[in-house]
């Protein structure tokens, strides 16, 4: 008999693969009979996964640290055998603001557009009316990718402009009442935003760090060890329905299946631009291709690298203002297992990388890498400013940082 | 018996009434915890239904308990409040007693979380946690039998206006008319609403309304 996993997901274009691997039947297959439960907030989302309402949920990359680490709540250990995806979220900003700082008609380019919100912001905060952007959680990707971005334009966030939760689907009207100048969320809601002529998109989260970590599939830590051949077995499901996403020629019914009122209960015409990296930045506007805007497949994507975990651990001491702890730091990057998704996929035809860590931003290019299993190139991975993460090296990142 | 858990004021007007914020988009749930709650001594309700200014009105209020139904997209907004402003004097913490799970299991089935101020003694939150629990059940059973009473209803109607068809097109008296679909229904294996549904469902398809 089949056996019953249950998982935990928000309705965001990203919690493709577990739907996917339901509806096309890639579950099955492997004896697995997965039940999704929607829900409208990850702490809602976390609350289910720690007292057993769902085996493993789609969550934020950084709450699943967090967790563990007892941010907010009593810690408990969380796991994460696989990642969900990476990228796929956007910034998008009032019109009249978007205006003001990026050229129309394509995105525009960080450091620039940082560099004419940073006038705009500057005079809005001495002017007792700070900025103010809203990102969907305080430990998520979206909050560390757009800290990351204004501190590289020397815009300092808490000082210079403010930033605040604000749930996916009240983005855009934030933004029409005025409550937010701007917004860093996932997909569909900056197209919901742009449809409604609330909001213009400005930047893809994907230019701000070209290969960042977004949600992951995470776990309590016991119930991975419980289940643990059920897991690999969603795995390798999960594996399927990311090649399965990743093919045109699937992208009309994939965008069908997410749109349903069970998943997303969205617009199959909005979704479809996301899953196919077509955006449109402003209503009324040309749609624009942006490539890898959603990243769910290639590359091992859904590896989950340590040093993806260390960097969050990273942004999490700098923007918590917690200090840099070497045992903290190894419990933050035990969450991610690659060890799981190694032996799930291992003599399967996926190509399994030969390190489990790896300097964040160093490629500009292409590259081969060495794997146990398959062949595997890695294409850039920069950071918008250049600058390099070595997992090895977090207080001399972090130093290196505060110095900016 | 919960209710001799919680102590009342032990020196009447000087001890302090519990501040609990009830934080709910549905008015008519929230009306119904506040009536719960309402019977036990020594708390003071307050109701949010808005989710504009919801941060404004928490700090304004300066609750020791916040319950918040689990539905509520606002969650992670208060909990990121939470986290940042000293308003409330004391980090909050969810739920009262790490270890007492079956309390949180309970509250998480019925829908229900809880934001209490650090320390707040656990003798003075667990029977409003159960009263709480026990209101958002009766809720939720409430909400089920008028959601079943409406689809009857709706039900019918359809018949009414399959029935209604049938007559028209087929110049059936209604008799006949409910007797045609009944068969149907039989030879199919299918309840008679469903048919209606068909019917009604064909009639628009060809241009009828």
């Amino acid at each position: 008999m089949a056996e019953q996993l249950t998982i935990g997901f928000l309705p965001l274009v990203d919690a493709c693969l577990p739907i996917l691997a339901r509806e096309h039947g890639f579950a099955e297959a492997e004896g697995l009979s997965l039940t999704l439960v929607k829900d409208v907030s990850w702490a809602t989302v976390l609350d289910r996964l720690l007292y057993g309402h769902s085996d493993a949920a789609h969550l934020v990359a950084p709450l699943a640290i967090a967790t563990t680490l007892g941010r907010g709540r009593p810690a408990q250990p969380l796991s994460v055998p696989f990642v969900l995806g990476l990228n796929g979220n956007a910034i998008t900003l009032r019109p009249e603001l978007a205006a003001e700082v990026c050229p129309e008609g394509r995105l525009g380019d960080p450091a620039q557009v940082g560099g004419a919100l940073r006038t705009v912001a500057l005079a809005r905060a001495k002017a007792g009316a700070p900025l103010r952007f809203g990102v969907v959680h305080r430990y998520s990707s979206h909050n560390y990718m757009l800290r990351y971005w204004l501190a590289g334009c020397d815009i300092q966030p808490d000082r210079d402009i403010e930033i605040v939760t604000v749930p996916p689907p009240f983005c855009a009207d934030a933004l029409e009442a005025g409550e937010v100048d701007g917004i860093c969320v996932g997909e569909p809601w900056n197209s919901v935003a742009v449809e409604r002529g609330v909001g213009r998109i400005v930047l893809a989260t994907a230019q701000v760090w070209r290969r960042g970590v977004e949600k992951v599939l995470a776990l309590r830590e016991p119930v991975l060890a419980e289940k643990r051949g059920a897991i690999e077995r969603l795995i390798r499901a999960m594996c399927r329905a990311g090649r399965h996403f990743v093919d045109p020629a699937n992208w009309e019914a994939n965008a069908a299946i997410l749109a349903r009122p069970e998943y997303l209960d969205g617009d199959a015409v909005l979704i479809r631009r996301a899953i196919s990296d077509q955006l449109l930045l402003s209503r009324g506007g040309e749609i624009v291709p942006f490539v890898d805007f959603m990243f769910q497949y290639r590359e091992a994507a859904n590896f989950p690298w340590v040093s993806q975990a260390a960097w969050l651990y990273s942004q999490m001491v700098r923007w918590d203002g917690m200090r840099f702890d070497p045992a903290d730091a190894e419990k933050a990057t035990g969450v991610f297992r690659p060890d799981v998704y190694r032996s799930a996929l291992m003599g399967t035809s996926e190509p399994l990388p030969g390190a489990s860590s790896k300097v964040e931003g160093s490629l500009s290019q292409k590259m081969a890498v060495s794997t146990q299993q398959g062949r595997m190139t890695l294409e850039s991975n920069r950071f918008f400013d250049g600058r390099v993460f070595d997992p090895n090296d977090i207080a001399g990142y972090l130093a290196q940082l505060g110095r900016q | 018996m919960l209710w001799g858990l919680l102590r009342p004021p032990a020196c009447g007007i000087d001890a302090p009434l519990m501040r609990i914020a009830i934080v709910d988009e549905s008015a008519a749930r929230a009306s119904i915890i506040q009536e719960g709650l309402a019977s036990v001594p020594g708390c003071e309700i307050f109701v949010v239904t808005e989710r504009r200014g919801l941060v404004a009105k928490i700090s304004e209020i300066a609750p020791e308990i916040v319950l918040m139904d689990l539905g509520n997209p606002s969650r992670d907004v208060l909990e990121e409040y939470f986290a940042v402003s000293r308003v409330l004097a004391r980090p909050i913490a969810m739920f009262v007693d790490e270890s007492d799970d079956e309390a949180i299991a309970a509250s998480i089935d019925a829908g229900v979380s809880a934001y209490v101020v650090d320390g707040l003694a656990a003798h003075r939150i667990r029977p409003l946690m159960d009263v709480a629990v026990r209101r958002f059940n009766a809720f939720a059973r409430l909400q089920d039998s008028l959601a079943e009473a409406r689809s009857r209803l709706a039900e019918r109607d359809e018949i009414d206006r399959a029935k209604r068809i049938l007559m028209d097109g087929r110049r059936l008296t209604e008799p006949q008319a409910y007797a045609e679909m009944r068969k149907a229904a039989m030879d199919q294996g299918r309840r008679i609403a469903e048919i209606a549904q068909a019917i009604v469902m064909a009639h628009k398809l060809m241009g009828g309304k």
